[in-house]
């Protein structure tokens, strides 16, 4: 008999599974982006106030985001916290909130380097035709800033979307994590299942991420 | 003008560095800083249940593993299995509670991270195969084991070892970094060693003959017998048996003391031999003796 394996994606309710895994890190980063794109714009408006001490605070918050580890920050807000103060936080929360977190930071500083991306001649010949101060940042300055924001807001969240694999190590169960349990289960019976359950989870992660990039190229078509 | 951007980029980059070291630091802080932490436990305590709040609560929460199967895993209608999970039913029934699993995973990293959901209050119990370790135990509470793992020896039905003394002069494969290499490096020096750096190879190596025989956990070698005809595991427990037990929070003596009981008193019915004989003889085979990995009252012959 050769078995080639595809039939164990098939195996009782195991595509299910794999679904609802996908459900779960859909979740979990499409609520984290939604939080830090609007966050995001707000830090990055932040970052950009020339004001010493609000210039410190927002490149302390950067750095430590951007340096530690996505998983130290996970272990931190799933273990640390209930270890240093007992707060029991629910480890979809930790997720959540340590990927909004990540998101705000990151998204931040795409927010401020959008902004200085924009040349002074836009604001002075804005200023020259008689425009002021509102005008030109409504009409002038934010739609190029937010064309230029795509691509890399883009690329952002297809990122949160593939790290959330990382909460299985506060033990949820997300889709890659169904997809190793479903080839533990059939290592002996069909020892080629990996293959099938790893071409099963990278198109489920296509499908998740692939709409964004269709609403990207459509945004970036509309804004042209 | 460009010396103030200088000035900017050192004040960054030494930002950064002093941030990362500080990352570092917490990383081993969090890691070793709990065994010196185990006294002040005061604060951890709120976090654990005792046995009367769990059985008030109606539910126990027990982390196992969700893809090391045959012991603890999920089967295709999404329900925990295994040597483990049996185990865990009944401490749920003999509580009188429902059970909940959290999935623990059985990646390197994450024996720190099962230390972490039992020292953190995450789980009641972490009935994960976890083996017990004096370094493990400043961190958690074992309670008595239930099972029992030794090194196991395969080799070809052409040549079958059944004894140290079979193996004087013949070539061994080990692989490296596991316990099967340093029982054999010291206790049998007559022994050559062939070491590979993964289990593949190793098996690799022993299909097209470039050793006489394999050794390592004999959980693995005799589940690994059972899908290879033509071989056989003639040695099933050499050396120190290595225990696995059930993990709680340190110092939840409450919930310890239960569980060292219920372990007892599951002994009397021979309780492991049915959880071995419904999870574990379907992938170990006849051939394999329980008495080589089960442990009954706890207790270690």
């Amino acid at each position: 008999m050769r078995a080639s394996g595809i039939e164990v994606l098939f195996l009782g309710s195991n595509f299910a599974r794999l679904l609802e895994g996908l459900w779960v890190t859909v979740r979990i980063s499409l609520l984290a982006v939604l939080l830090s794109l609007p966050l995001g714009i707000l830090f990055g408006l932040f970052m950009t106030l020339q004001n010493p001490i609000s210039k410190a605070i927002s490149r302390v918050y950067l750095e430590f985001i951007r340096i530690m580890p996505q998983l130290v920050l996970l272990f931190i807000a799933y273990f640390g916290v209930t270890r240093a103060f007992g707060w029991n936080w629910d480890a979809e929360f930790s997720a959540v909130l340590v990927f909004t977190l990540w998101g705000t930071a990151e998204m931040g500083d795409l927010v401020r380097g959008a902004l200085k991306s924009i040349p002074q001649h836009q604001y002075d010949s804005a200023y020259a035709l008689g425009m002021n101060r509102r005008q030109t940042v409504l009409t002038i300055i934010i739609p190029q800033t937010l064309r230029r924001l795509l691509p890399p807001t883009i690329n952002l969240t297809t990122r949160m979307i593939k790290t959330t694999s990382l909460v299985v190590l506060i033990g949820i169960t997300e889709v890659l994590k169904v997809g190793k349990q479903i080839i533990d289960v059939n290592r002996f019976r069909y020892p080629t299942a990996s293959l099938w359950v790893y071409g099963a989870v990278f198109v489920l992660y296509f499908l998740a991420c692939w709409p964004i990039s269709l609403l990207a190229s459509y945004l970036e078509r509309r804004w042209r | 003008m460009k010396y103030t951007t200088i000035i900017k980029k050192i004040a960054a980059l030494s930002l950064s560095a002093v941030l990362a070291a500080g990352a570092l630091t917490a990383c081993s802080g969090s890691g070793s800083g709990t065994a010196s932490e185990g006294n002040a436990g005061e604060k951890n305590n709120a976090t654990f249940r005792t046995v009367d709040e769990i059985k008030e609560s109606g539910k126990v929460i027990i982390g196992v593993f969700s893809d090391k199967a045959p012991f603890g895993y999920v089967d295709e209608n999404g329900s925990y299995q295994g040597y483990d999970v049996y185990f865990a039913e009944r401490i749920a029934k003999d509580l009188g509670v429902q059970v909940e699993y959290v999935s623990t995973d059985p990646a390197s990293r994450v024996e720190y991270a099962a230390v972490e959901y039992a020292a953190t209050g995450k789980v009641d119990i972490i009935l994960a195969n976890f083996t017990v370790t004096e370094e493990r135990a400043e961190k958690v509470d074992f309670a008595l084991p239930y099972m029992k793992v030794k090194l196991g020896v395969v080799s070809p039905d052409s040549a079958v070892v059944r004894s140290i003394d079979d193996l004087k002069d013949k070539t061994l494969i080990v692989v490296k970094g596991t316990t099967a290499e340093t029982y054999f490096e010291k206790n049998e020096p007559d022994v050559k060693l062939q070491k590979y750096d993964e289990y593949a190879d190793a098996y690799n190596a022993l299909l097209q003959g470039r050793g006489d025989a394999f050794s390592t956990d004999n959980t693995e070698v005799l589940a690994w017998a059972i899908v290879n005809p033509g071989y056989t595991v003639g040695i099933d427990a050499l050396g120190n048996a290595d225990t696995i037990a059930p993990a709680v929070q340190k110092g939840n003596t409450s919930l310890l003391n239960w569980l060292n009981d219920e372990i007892k008193s599951l002994g009397k019915e021979n309780f492991f031999h049915a959880d071995y004989d419904a999870t574990l003889a379907s992938v170990y085979g006849a051939a394999a003796n329980p008495d080589s990995l089960v442990v009954e009252g706890g207790v270690v012959d």
